[in-house]
């Protein structure tokens, strides 16, 4: 992926590629962690679940060992320009990662939950599709880190509203059920908590491809609009 | 976005706490300005087509790898080159809109405004005191009053003040390099310089005083405009407002620090300063 030339010190660039694969690495755990999470809630799959649960330190491991692994490069070879904006963006995109992770837990928790209680016809298929949406915007983010891809990041940037609608959708939903169905309450909050821990992962990943921006570009796009982010991307 | 755009610290930020993308040179007073420098020694042409505006009371850095012109391009501000023999300069060079390469400029009144600084401290073998009063007497001062006072003021500004007050007629060459460098700088602004051109000025000095020389550079901003040339592309870019990027005898780019460290325009750029080869 790097067109660039080499450092004149091959160990800064093992370094920082070695971060690179750090994080590509976090980032397919934590793919496989969502996937899972959604498996176990639409499988019914409660030791799936627990597997989720379990596996999350592994995780945080990463976030820990990675944030160790920049610190070390800034203070040992005090990065400059896009070196500098690799480790920043790392540093911060491995804090979403982390979340997402959490948010993976949160939905294993929840399908245990829904484990013991009465299950709709359709399997929570609202919810599996939802998932897998989220679940190939992570993998796609991850692979447009990897590529350093704007255009990528930018897209995948816009499928977050599709999927913020889809979130708009289930919550109307659970909305009617309870309303016809009292009984169905205390189910259809765990279904809006899931529905909410799925949608917040899109979130994360949009804030990753923000920080694609940044590192190709060096353009702050956070907390602006998608057009501005379209157009940092393109210059 | 400037609706909502507040103070701090003398920055406009915007409502997120976002500094402006770049300084802007348009907005500075401009001090020293080239236009179509040209520079040989002999054959060989050391400057090409160096056009640059430096402002005025900031800080600029030229940065580059040995041998792309920068020392000799910092040299042409206050006509060093005159001294070698071989030297042809063709183009122009302006302070304050004033041609300097003229044959009818007063070098010597023009290195009185234009002072310098160079890598190694070379303090007269006189005392610390006639180490800085030298060029006031040079001047003709005499009286006693002015000159302690010229002294002391310009020991305190460039920082040495408190370690050499109870030896100021003391041999300079028993202060320690970093000492012995600010004592050059208290010389050279003794005589009320409106340019001080340092030129590698810690390279040959420790941590430590290296970090006192950045510190003194930080304060002298206010009153003087500094032009820094180093090899040390931290101290570039921990001292400097404005950093210029020299490559093969060429200016490669000029802009605001905080972007040229961040977020080079030119692939050259980004490459010297991450350590990479072109």
């Amino acid at each position: 992926m790097d067109n660039k030339g080499h450092h004149i010190s091959q160990q800064f660039d093992a370094e920082l590629e070695k971060i690179r694969n750090h994080v590509l690495a976090m980032g397919g755990l934590v793919e496989e962690q969502i996937r899972n999470a959604i498996l176990s809630l639409t499988e019914n799959d409660a030791q799936l679940a627990e597997k989720v649960i379990e596996n999350d330190f592994k995780v945080n491991a990463h976030e820990v060992e990675i944030d160790e692994e920049c610190s070390q490069i800034i203070a040992k070879r005090q990065p400059a320009a896009s070196d500098l904006r690799l480790v920043v963006a790392v540093i911060k995109t491995i804090t979403d990662l982390e979340r997402i992770g959490d948010q993976a837990e949160r939905i294993a928790r929840m399908a245990i939950r829904l484990s013991e209680m009465e299950r709709p016809k359709n399997q929570y298929v609202e919810l599996k599709n939802i998932g897998e949406h989220v679940a190939s915007m992570v993998h796609d983010t991850l692979d447009a880190f990897a590529r350093m891809d704007v255009e990528a990041a930018v897209k995948i940037a816009r499928e977050d509203l599709k999927v913020d609608t889809e979130y708009d959708g289930i919550m109307r939903q659970a909305l009617t059920f309870m309303m016809e169905d009292p009984r169905s309450i205390t189910r259809m909050l765990d279904v809006m908590w899931t529905a909410r821990a799925i949608e917040r992962i899109g979130d994360h990943s949009k804030n990753i491809c923000e920080y694609i921006v940044y590192l190709v570009k060096g353009k702050d796009v956070r907390h602006t609009s998608l057009e501005r982010m379209e157009k940092e991307a393109k210059r | 976005m400037n609706s909502n755009t507040t103070m701090t610290h003398g920055v406009n930020l915007d409502a997120l706490g976002r500094k402006p993308q770049s300084r802007k040179l348009e907005n500075e007073t401009l001090c020293i300005e080239t236009k179509d420098l040209n520079l040989f020694y002999g054959e060989k042409q050391a400057l090409q087509n160096i056009n640059l505006s430096i402002p005025e009371k900031r800080v600029s850095a030229f940065i580059g790898p040995s041998g792309c012109g920068k020392s000799t391009l910092l040299r042409c501000f206050n006509r060093m080159n005159d001294l070698v023999d071989t030297c042809r300069i063709e183009g122009e060079i302006t302070i304050h809109n004033e041609t300097i390469l003229d044959r009818a400029v007063d070098v010597a009144e023009l290195r009185r405004r234009v002072g310098m600084v160079f890598q190694k401290p070379n303090p007269f073998p006189k005392s610390i005191y006639e180490n800085v009063a030298y060029g006031l007497r040079l001047q003709g001062m005499k009286k006693k009053r002015t000159l302690d006072e010229i002294v002391e003021k310009s020991l305190k500004s460039a920082a040495l003040w408190n370690e050499v007050k109870d030896r100021l007629h003391d041999s300079a060459l028993g202060l320690s390099g970093g000492q012995q460098q600010r004592l050059v700088i208290a010389r050279a602004i003794a005589i009320e310089p409106e340019i001080l051109l340092l030129d590698e000025p810690a390279s040959a000095l420790d941590p430590i005083s290296t970090l006192k020389i950045e510190e003194l550079i930080n304060k002298l901003k206010d009153q003087y405009t500094i032009v820094i040339v180093t090899h040390n592309m931290q101290q570039a870019a921990r001292v400097s407002d404005y950093t210029a990027f020299m490559y093969m005898g060429e200016l490669i780019e000029f802009g605001d620090t905080d972007r040229v460290f961040t977020n080079p325009r030119k692939k050259q750029t980004e490459d010297y300063i991450t350590g990479r080869y072109g």
